[in-house]
């Protein structure tokens, strides 16, 4: 009678039927998108193409390291690293309070639930949402609209960062406290706890690792951000790289790029010993 | 008056009726102990209590408030007096012992000296005597993930202690102590009641337990209350037939070798009801 049973139960991974067919979905709806994007990588390595590929990077070579440009790069990585720094801590005023006003885990009036429940998720939602229109807008574009008002500049990268990067920063800091063990901070909300008490007893000892590591790789962004916002002015590292791409200078170009592989490391470096300190 | 509820029914959001038309008070002081098979609704009754959840139907009157017609400030005041002990205690396991006990007087601290305490404790002295009650006092700078399981939990009732509420409700609080420890935190429980004048409300698994330390008992059945009397007239009837589904009430001494009695399980052989009613009612 076992043998009976056991040869009835089933042999085969009844997940596993599922399991092709999201496969086979998953294809048929990124082929289109392949196609939609002229995705066509082995043209890279048409002779044509890696001539042309071959001649840019070996302008890259050496790279530059004559004093006057050394100063001259020192200065633009200062520039670029107050600019991401100055940016980053602009962001997280704007998106650290608004991070607390929207997300769910400090919410007293969802306890019972309350009878001002709807007024709390109305507020939340208004948060979200601006939010939202904070990091729809790239930073450049901001930086292309600052850079008109207060002239060139890293003040208008900073700025520019500022506002995406608080969008930014404060979406995905109320989805870290959500996604947490959310019931020490409810039951201090329900032993009458402010918001805020709440958090720092409730939430951000689960969470200060979490937070921490997304808040020094948004700065390791805001570095890289800033290449880009100097192609249009915002001072910098990037609009050193604008000059000499402009002037063909492969050399100096090389230079810069290894001063970001450095300041990626750097950024690197500070997440891990910032995620030991709050072990 | 320190609480009444009148006909509170409550429904969980998956439809499952939790409590229906229940009415319970208590005078200030009282000490009751909630009785009754897991599923009855004793922590969804104590939520109530506690006003943390609302109930559908019925009125809720705790400490001269009607919490849900309170504005938002009145209700975080009324909340403030009100402490409880979780079965699990929702601490964050990376905080220090002596900050998890102290975070009980957070309704009545302004957020200045809660952030001041996070950098120092603002209280050593109050959170050691507190864990002391509890023979903990040695754990005060421990971080709480380096704490045993009944360590753990016996810190969830220390911070209601330092709490100094005006109603203390308690959801199991000794489930994961051994019975002699089980039996000092209790009593931790009881004299605090006793010492503040505080009204305290426990829903405790073992029966024993509830006789021994509370005056009157409840015993709560699919949501109803069953039977509201003294102890001493609490009847081992009325025990086999609050717990009939679950083959006789628990207690804190260990199951007798040879009987594998399993809470919960239907179809438990007499006789392990009987021998858990004779240390029950002895």
């Amino acid at each position: 009678m076992n043998t009976a049973t056991a040869s009835r139960a089933p042999r085969v991974d009844p997940q596993a039927r599922r399991r092709l067919a999201t496969t086979l979905a998953a294809l048929v709806v990124a082929w289109p998108m392949l196609v939609l994007s002229d995705f066509q990588p082995w043209r890279l390595f048409d002779r044509d193409s890696l001539a042309v590929l071959g001649g840019f990077l070996g302008a890259f070579l050496p790279p530059e390291t004559a004093p006057d440009f050394l100063r001259l790069l020192a200065r633009a990585t200062l520039e670029t690293l107050a600019m991401a720094t100055a940016g980053t801590a602009l962001a997280f005023a704007i998106g650290a309070p608004l991070a607390i006003l929207g997300t769910r885990a400090l919410s007293i009036s969802r306890i019972g639930p309350g009878p001002l429940r709807w007024r709390g998720a109305a507020l939340r939602q208004m948060v979200r949402s601006l939010l939202m229109v904070l990091r729809a807008i790239p930073e450049i574009v901001w930086a292309l609209l600052f850079v008109r008002a207060l002239g060139l500049g890293p003040a208008a990268g900073v700025l520019a960062l500022a506002i995406t990067y608080g969008g930014m920063l404060g979406k995905v800091y109320a989805e870290i406290l959500e996604s947490t063990d959310t019931r020490p901070a409810r039951a201090l909300l329900e032993g009458g706890g402010g918001r805020l008490a709440a958090l720092c007893y409730g939430l951000l000892p689960s969470t200060a690792q979490e937070l921490v590591s997304y808040t020094v790789y948004r700065w390791e962004c805001a570095v890289r951000a800033s290449v880009v916002m100097g192609f249009v002015g915002a001072g910098g590292l990037g609009q050193l790289m604008d000059q000499s791409m402009k002037m063909l200078n492969g050399g100096e170009a090389s230079s810069i790029l290894l001063v970001f592989l450095g300041l990626v490391l750097l950024a690197d470096l500070l997440s891990t010993f910032l995620r030991r300190l709050f072990a | 008056m320190s609480f009444r509820l009148d006909a509170v029914g409550v429904v969980h959001p998956n439809g499952q009726r939790a409590l229906a038309a229940l009415s319970l008070a208590a005078m200030a002081g009282e000490r009751v102990a909630v009785i009754g098979p897991s599923g009855a609704g004793k922590t969804t009754l104590l939520r109530v209590l506690g006003a943390a959840l609302r109930p559908a139907e019925g009125d809720v009157r705790v400490l001269d408030a009607a919490p849900w017609d309170s504005s938002a400030g009145a209700l975080k005041a009324l909340r403030a007096r009100i402490g409880t002990v979780h079965q699990a205690p929702p601490i964050a396991p990376r905080l220090r012992v002596v900050t998890a006990v102290l975070s009980g007087r957070l309704g009545r601290w302004s957020t200045a000296r809660a952030l001041r305490s996070l950098l120092h404790p603002s209280d050593i002295e109050g959170a050691h005597e507190v864990l002391s009650r509890l023979a903990l006092e040695d754990r005060l700078f421990e971080r709480c993930d380096r704490l045993s399981g009944g360590q753990f939990q016996r810190v969830g009732v220390a911070r209601a202690l330092y709490q100094r509420p005006d109603l203390l409700l308690a959801d199991e609080p000794v489930s994961a102590l051994d019975p002699t420890l089980a039996d000092a935190t209790l009593g931790a429980l009881v004299a605090q009641g006793e010492a503040t004048g505080a009204t305290l409300v426990a829903s405790l698994h073992a029966v024993d337990l509830a006789l021994r330390w509370f005056p009157r008992i409840v015993g709560l059945r699919e949501g109803r209350v069953a039977f509201d009397r003294p102890a001493a007239e609490v009847t081992p009837a009325l025990l086999q037939a609050l717990y009939a589904s679950e083959g006789g009430p628990a207690t804190q001494a260990p199951p007798p070798p040879g009987s594998d009695a399993m809470p919960g399980l239907p179809g438990l052989p007499a006789a392990a009801d009987a021998r858990g009613l004779r240390s029950v009612c002895r």
